[in-house]
Formats: structure tokens, sequence, C-alpha cells
């Protein structure tokens, strides 16, 4: 009875971690080949020699080939200021849901995740029209403005808040604590998790956006980095995979990094953010 | 007047010139101009260049010029920010496009802008054959910039293999299946590793396919832009050779072929033959492992090729300003000297004859003979498939002969449909 | 109190609100009013057409095939990246070797961009000299397959890449829930004599019901969104094989200038959004138990 409840969690461990590493060098797959290309000569684009000599000039080329400089900074303002922006009014909305009475609320809580369904990714046309009206045509702020008012974001912190015991409120309030004092000294803090979950997939999302930007945008003082990368889509010359992938490591390097050092933070940030 | 009084008065002097400088700057005329970037990222650069070099040459005028993304992108842009109320003055767009410009009111004819007996010899300085696509009810709306043509490129080496004589291509459509059935390659078990022909045939298949329809002698759609022929006989024929190449006489790869891939699969000499756009004509010369050869596309009745690319159309909300100085504009961009530097950068064809005479362009050609297949093949070049609601029409056209490609209606029942179709659409234009 | 509670609920409220009216629900709103009206043209104004859109949109069999893909691309990627999400994570969180590396490259498609992703699988994909027919070719000795370029094929190709996008990412939410378990139950399990099978299926699966729940709306929602890599990979083609519901609104809107459509097909969307989303939140609901 012994030896066989030892023999079959081993053999069960040995067929899950092949099983898992196949999975998982399938799934990077994509990734190593644009690793492959981007370090290597366009000959060697779909030649896996081992011996083939090493180059940085697809990067050279694909640096040259846009003001890359300029769509990073552009992105990672425009990342910052979404970013922002959703929290303070994600904050005050989910706020106000977790914890005020007033009439109306189940109604306008469902239009908020309403939002959830429609994207401003289908309202294109209109969505022009109103930023043209605002006269904000090709500025950063207008990539941003459709997708600042996010219900997923109300969502998950109204999720976080209401599982905040009313004590801690009450305490708060018998010291004097005004609403605000309230979200700042109580509220924020504990969510913490939640920002960070939520800040991973807002800037994942807005990071990659491509074309929104596309059409709002004119000029290299606005444009994202995913702008950028459009110009190796252009199809008559052939596509150019070396410099394509080097262009792609460039721009999303800085978030895999990301990633790559902060995992453990992120996934307890999303354990602790309660989404089950 | 005293030295301190004499430089006083020179220093106020160039004071008041640099204001009356840096004032008529500030009342310059501003252009926006899109541009669309189909042949890798140099070209960008090259447009940079020629607006910057003229607005050094002409300081009162300011030029923006927008990179727009691929023809589809600059096109949307275009219409997207005319319905928004604030369109770019000028733009390059895809030369097929005008019918839809025009409908959208969005466009104005080059001729209400001509002034002088110049103007007027330079209008009509341009290939008739480029001219197709730009002009109709008497007007002309673009003017030709970045065009090309396709032509066939071939693999010398492999023809040695292959036992054929690398300096002559095939001239028919039967010489292109016998060449091709002697160059494909088979290995042990029997799976092709090189194909005689490759006619890509993803994303929009209908440009090359009108390759062979102008060789079987019909034309697919009239000049107004408002009737079809799809369905005639001699297209069906078109389709059936198409077809045939890979389902009967086994020279091409079966199913839709991809653009994109096209070139590196000549490179790696997946193919022996390919049809695609002159514009790739620098990119094959600079990475063909080996010797290749560039020709027009095989003739059946006759020789026959679809122009293709963009052209230049100036909008109609813009002052006279604006449209003088876009007018100014497309005028120098076309000149001989800033054409072949334009051509020599991108692979396109230059759109006038006497660009080709200029110095620069006459060192170019002796030094790669290949870019003048074009330029030749234009004599024997039509008109792009272009009609009113020309997106729609041309992409159910498109479905049309992935269909038949794909095998999964035949080429008489798939253009019987789009015809159809077309006509539904078009109804409402004539 | 309850007063002031009114106000300062609104108060809070109102940023956020402004902004989604102004960018979500108005535009929205215009959309299902703009689907009545035929498309302007040029100097024609838009008319006022009642169902004639909707008569249309009937009677156009390339809006049906469109809808059946999206229905078959559905079925695709929501069961298999969940469940594949779940297994991911299960992995992750054990004590297997090489479970660091293994979270990065389940990770990484998220990060990114789907624009420059797709021209790597459409290399992959390349008949000949492309990956796939490389391992086929070598290894097994098969003959060219044109994955892309068949009817047949072409949406399994998609709804591979779109798994392969969207499952690390959901891998997150299980990981989080996962390591939110109590191990004594676990331990519970163990004592009691219950194979893992048990435990999955009576323990574990029903904790989770809340996170799938989560994760499967959000890829219900996937399904209609991720359309980035059809530009780039098969252009909806061969014959619409590969086109999606948003890739065809894109077509109709920006390709062929027809708004007045556009609208109609979007308000199909969204109504199909509707229905499935709701109707999957009331189904696990029952199921879903909170701790």
């Amino acid at each position: 009875m012994n030896l066989t409840r030892r023999r079959v969690p081993e053999f069960g461990v040995m067929l899950n971690s092949v099983a898992m590493w196949t999975l998982a060098t399938l799934w990077a797959l994509p990734l190593l080949y644009a690793i492959w290309t981007a370090f290597h000569p366009a000959a060697y684009e779909t030649r896996f020699v081992i011996t083939a000599p090493l180059t940085l000039d697809n990067f050279v080329k694909a640096w040259n080939a846009a003001p890359f400089a300029r769509y990073f900074l552009n992105t990672f303002m425009l990342v910052t200021m979404i970013l922002a922006s959703q929290f303070i009014l994600c904050t005050l909305a989910a706020f106000a849901f977790a914890r005020f009475r007033f009439p109306g609320r189940s109604i306008l809580f469902s239009l908020v995740l309403l939002q959830l369904l429609v994207m401003p990714d289908i309202l294109i046309v209109e969505n022009y029209k109103t930023i043209r009206a605002l006269g904000l045509v090709d500025t950063i702020v207008a990539i941003g403005l459709p997708y600042i008012a996010s219900g997923f974001g109300i969502f998950l912190l109204r999720q976080t808040f209401m599982s905040i015991p009313r004590e801690l409120d009450d305490a708060a309030r018998i010291e004097g604590c005004s609403f605000i004092g309230l979200l700042w000294r109580v509220y924020i803090p504990l969510a913490r998790p939640t920002y960070l979950a939520y800040g991973l997939v807002s800037v994942s999302h807005h990071w990659n956006n491509f074309l929104w930007p596309l059409i709002i945008t004119n000029s290299v003082e606005t444009r994202p980095v995913t702008v950028g990368l459009s110009v190796f889509s252009a199809v008559d010359a052939g596509i150019e995979w070396s410099v394509i992938n080097a262009a792609t490591l460039m721009t999303s390097g800085p978030l895999l990094l990301g990633f790559l050092l902060f995992q453990r933070q992120f996934v307890q940030s999303f354990m602790r953010a309660g989404i089950r | 007047m005293t030295c301190f009084g004499k430089r006083f008065a020179m220093a106020a002097a160039a004071a008041t010139v640099i204001t009356i400088g840096t004032a008529s700057s500030a009342l310059a005329v501003e252009l926006e101009f899109y541009f669309p970037v189909a042949v890798g990222g140099a070209a960008a650069d090259t447009i940079e260049a020629l607006t910057e070099q003229y607005m050094a040459e002409n300081p009162e005028v300011e030029i923006d010029a927008v990179y727009a993304g691929s023809y589809q992108e600059t096109v949307t842009k275009a219409l997207t920010a005319a319905r928004g109320g604030k369109p770019p003055q000028l733009s390059v767009i895809l030369s097929v496009d005008m019918f839809t410009l025009i409908d959208e009111d969005v466009i104005m004819p080059f001729d209400d802008l001509v002034e002088t007996d110049e103007d007027q010899a330079w209008l009509e300085s341009f290939y008739p054959a480029f001219m197709e696509n730009s002009q109709t009810g008497g007007k002309t709306y673009g003017i030709p910039f970045q065009r090309s043509t396709p032509v066939l490129y071939w693999n010398k080496d492999a023809f040695a293999e292959a036992g054929l004589d690398p300096e002559t291509p095939p001239a028919t459509w039967e010489e292109m299946i016998e060449m091709g059935k002697k160059l494909v390659v088979k290995d042990d078990q029997g799976n092709v590793q090189r194909w005689g022909v490759r006619i890509p045939s993803s994303g929009f298949p209908y440009w090359l396919f009108q390759g062979l329809t102008t060789q079987n002698d019909v034309i697919l759609a009239n000049s107004d832009g408002n009737e079809t022929s799809f369905d005639d006989p001699k297209v069906i024929e078109s389709l059936q050779y198409l077809v045939d190449l890979s389902q009967k006489h086994e020279v091409m790869a079966p199913g839709i072929i991809e653009w994109g891939a096209t070139p590196k699969a000549f490179f790696e000499g997946q193919t022996a033959m390919m049809w695609t756009s002159t514009g790739n004509l620098t990119n094959v010369r600079d990475n063909a492992p080996f010797d290749f050869g560039v020709g027009m596309l095989p003739a059946n009745v006759r020789r026959g090729a679809p122009t293709g690319g963009g052209n230049f159309f100036i909008f109609n909300d813009a002052d006279d300003e604006q449209k003088a100085a876009a007018f100014d504009f497309v005028q120098w961009i076309t000149e001989p000297e800033q054409s072949a530097t334009w051509t020599i950068a991108t692979g396109y064809v230059a759109p006038r004859p006497d660009t080709w005479e200029t110095t620069t362009m006459q060192a170019y050609t002796s030094d790669f003979p290949a870019a003048l297949v074009a330029r030749d093949q234009l004599e024997h070049a039509v008109a792009e498939l272009s009609t009113h609601e020309n997106q729609r029409v041309t992409t159910l056209f498109n479905d049309a002969l992935a269909a038949a490609i794909t095998g999964t209606k035949s080429p008489a029942d798939a253009l019987a449909e789009a015809q159809q179709k077309a006509d539904a659409i078009l109804e409402d234009y004539r | 109190m309850h007063r002031r509670e009114w106000v300062y609920g609104w108060l809070f409220l109102t940023p956020a609100l402004v902004f989604l009216f102004a960018f979500t629900h108005y535009p929205a709103f215009n959309t299902i009013l703009g689907s009545f009206f035929s498309t302007p043209r040029g100097r024609k104004p838009a008319e006022f057409i009642g169902l004639e859109n909707y008569r249309d949109l009937v009677a156009d069999e390339v809006f049906w095939k469109v809808l059946t893909n999206n229905f078959w691309f559905a079925l695709g990627t929501i069961p298999i990246s969940v469940a594949l999400a779940l297994l991911m994570a299960l992995w992750v969180n054990g004590r297997l070797r090489g479970t660091t590396l293994s979270r990065v490259a389940f990770f990484a498609p998220t990060v990114l961009p789907l624009i420059a992703v797709a021209n790597i699988w459409l290399f992959f994909y390349t008949p000949g000299f492309g990956l796939i027919d490389q391992l086929r070719s070598g290894i097994f000795g098969l003959p060219a397959i044109n994955l892309l370029g068949n009817p047949d094929t072409v949406l399994g190709a998609v709804i591979v890449v779109a798994i392969w996008k969207e499952a690390g990412f959901f891998m997150i939410f299980y990981l989080a829930a996962l390591q939110s378990i109590p191990p004594v139950l676990r331990e519970a399990a163990e004592i009691e004599g219950a194979s893992s099978f048990y435990y999955l299926r009576r323990v574990l699966f029903p904790l989770l019901m809340p996170t799938t729940l989560f994760v499967s709306i959000n890829a219900v929602i996937n399904s209609f969104r991720l359309v980035d890599h059809i530009f780039v990979m098969t252009d909806g083609g061969p014959d619409n094989a590969s086109s999606l519901l948003l890739f065809y609104i894109y077509e109709v809107a920006f390709k062929y200038w027809q708004t007045g459509y556009a609208a109609t097909l979007t308000v199909v969307m969204l109504v199909l959004l509707s229905i499935l989303a709701i109707g999957q939140f009331f189904l696990f609901d029952r199921k879903v138990h909170y701790q």
C-alpha cells in the first residue's frame, strides 16, 4: 500500500514536469524566434544554424526607421497619464458605489459595467468627433481620454472596498476624518494590491494599443511606440522579419523586463486583490 | 550720424528685418501632407528629406509631412479627418480610391488650379498609362507619384540548373507552364522543394490577376467606374489559367499564397520565378543570393499589366493660398530631379518620360537595367481596377478570386456571383 | 446623514460618469441611433430609413459567415484558454522544477504587442520555410502545408494565436486564487486518502468558481475583441474564412465607409456581448461559492 502510494506521485510528477516544460517551450517559441532573428542577419531568418554570426544591425536599422526615442517617451507619458487618471477617477467612483447610498446606485453601476462590453475600440468614429469638438486632436491626452473612466477598474476597486470592514470606517470617522481623509488613510493603502494588479492590466493594454492612437495622432511628438512599429508592417517589399523582431523586442523590452523583475509582487497583488 | 548712431540704426534696421522676417514666417502657409509608406522604412526618410528641401527653397510654406501608415491606413485616416472636419490639404493615396474620394466630396481637380500654359504642359507630361486612374469626367484629380507595375523576376541559376537559357524568361502563357514544369524540383519523398512560379494571392489578388486579364485582352471595369465585366468569358479563362497553374500543371503552390513572404521564398529558392511589384527591385537586388533577371509579364493575346501605386490628391477644404502652395509643391516634387531621387530610393517607376532622360537616371539605369523593365512595360499597361465604392467592389472580387483559387467555387460560378454583387452596388452610379 | 451621503455619492461619482458618458454611452447611443439612418455620402446627408439596415443585414451572406466564424472562434478560444490557464496555474504553483521560467514563458505573450507578434506567427505558418513546415518536413518528411491559405484550416490557425495570447494572462488570476487557498484543505484531503483528481474536482474546482467566472467573462469579451492579428495574418481571407465580427465592422466602417450599416453591425455585436456576458454571469452565479 505504501509502495504504490510513493511510486504514483513520482511518475505523476515526472509526467507533469515534462508536460509543463513542453508547453512552456511551445509558448516561448515566438519570443525565442524573435530573439533569434533580432540578433542575426536576415539570411538566417529561416535557417537555425548555431554558428550564425551575431549582429546588432537590425536594432540599428529598426531604431533608425522611426524616432523610437521620442515614441518611447510618448508611450511612457501616455501610460502614466492614463494610469494616474484611472486611479483617481475609479477610486472615487468605486468608493461611492461601495460606501454611499444614493438613488440610482444600481442603475449607474450597471451603466458602468456596460463599459466592459462597449469598448472604445468600436466607437472610434464617434469618439474622433468628440475629440475634435474639444480641439484635442493629435495630443497625448486625446489618446487616453476614452479610456480613463474604466469600468473594469471601478468594478475591481469596488470589490476590494466592499471587503474592507466597516469598523475601520467608524474608527476613522470618530477621529474626525472626512471622507477624503478616510479614503486616503484607510481604503487606498488597504487596496494597494488591487492597484498594482489593475496597473499591470492597464499598462499592458495601453502600451500595446494600436488603432486608436494611429487615427487620433499625426505627429512624432504624440505617437506611441506601436504606431512606430507599423512602419514595418508595410507589405509591398516583403516582410523583414529580422528588423521587425528587433523593433518588437525594443518596444516590449521594458514591459517584459518589468514583469521579470516584479513577477512575485504582481502575482501576490492579484491574490490579495481578492479576484476570486 | 555718430558711429554709435550708425550702428544703432543698423541694429534697428536688422531688428526690423528680423521681426518682419519672423512675422512673415508666422504668416507662412501651413500644409498638412499625409503620405503612406509601402516599401520599407527608408522611403519615409526620403519624403521627409524632400519636404525639407522644398521648405528651404520656399520659406513661406510650411509642410508638415505626416506618415500615415499603409495605403489602407492613409485613406482611412484622411477620410476620418475629413469627416471630423479637419482634413489634410494634400495626401498621397492609392490611385484607385479616386472615385471614393470624389463621392465623399473631399478632393478637387487639378485643372482648377492650372493657370499658365506651363502648368497645362506639366499636367499633360505624365505617362498615359498612369493617368488612366487619375482622370474622370474629363478632369484630372490625381497626379502620379509612387506608381508601379508588376514584373516577372526569375532565378537565373535555377534556370541554368533546369537546362533553360538563363537570359530568356517565358514570353507567353504556354512558355510559363512549360518552363515552370522543368523548374519544379522535388525531394526523395516527392514533396516539392522548388516551385516553378509564384503569383501571390493573399490580401489583394486582383492586382496580379489583372495582369492575366490584360494579357488575355479583357478590361475589368469601364473608365466611368460604374460597370464591371467580371463574368466575361475571357476573365473566366484567365482565372482558369491561374487555378490550373497549381491544380492542373502543378507549377505553383496550391492555396492562397502570401505576398509578404514572396521575396523571401524567392531568395530561399522556394520558387524559380515570381510576379511582384517593381517596387521590390531594390530589395531583390540587395538580398538575392543568386543572379536574377527582371522581365515583362508573359503575354497571351498581348502583353499586359495593371498599374499600381499612389497619386497626389489635393483636398478641397483648404483656403486658396494653401491650394496654391500645395499645387506648387506637387509640381516641384514631380520635377525630373526630385522624381529621380525618389525613384532611385524606392524602386517606383518615375511617372514622367523626362525624368528618365536626366543624367542621374541614365547613370542609374545603365548600372541597373532592370529598372527599365517596368517603364517599358507601360506601353502595355492599363488602369488598375477602380470603381465607385471601390473598396467594396474590389473586396468582393478578391473574395471570388480567393474562392476559385482555394477550389471552394469554380471560376465561372465565383465570377458570376461577383458580377451580380458588383452590379447591385454600381447600379446607383449609372 | 442620508442626504449627505447622497450628495457625496454623486459628487464622487461625477468625474468618472462624465467621461463614461462622453466616451462610452453617448457614442454608443449615437451608434444605435445611427443604425436607423442611411450612410451620408458627400453632400447627401443621412436619412432615416427605419429597419432597412437591419433587413440588409439579414440578407448579407458575409455577415452570416462572419457570425458563424465568431461562434467557432469563441467556442475554440474560451474553453481551451480557460482550461489551459488553470492547468498552467496548477503546474506553476506546484513543486515542479523550472516553474519560474515556465511562468515567464506563459505570461510573455501578454506583454508583446499583437501587431508585432502576428508577424512572427505569420512566419511560423508560412508554407515551405516557415517553422511549422520546417519541423514537418525535417522531422516527419511531410509535404508543405498552407494553413493560412486554406479556408478549412485558417480559422483554427487564428484561434491558436488567440489562445496563445490570452491563456497566460488568465493564468495569473488562477495563480493568485490558488495561492490564497489554505493548504489545510490539501492536507486534509491527503489524510482522508483522496486522490489528486478527487481533490481537483470536488474541492479546488468549486473554490475556483469565482475566478473561473471572472476569467470566462474576460474570455468572452476577448473572443470579440482579439482581431489585431487578422489584419496582419490573413486580412479576413481567404474569402472571409477568417473574418470576425469586429474585423468586419472595421471593414464596413473604415474601408467601405458605410457608417449606417457599420452602426447596425455594432448594435448586433453589443446585443450578443450583453447576452453572453450576462448569461454567463447568471449561469455561474448559482455555482459560485464565495468565501
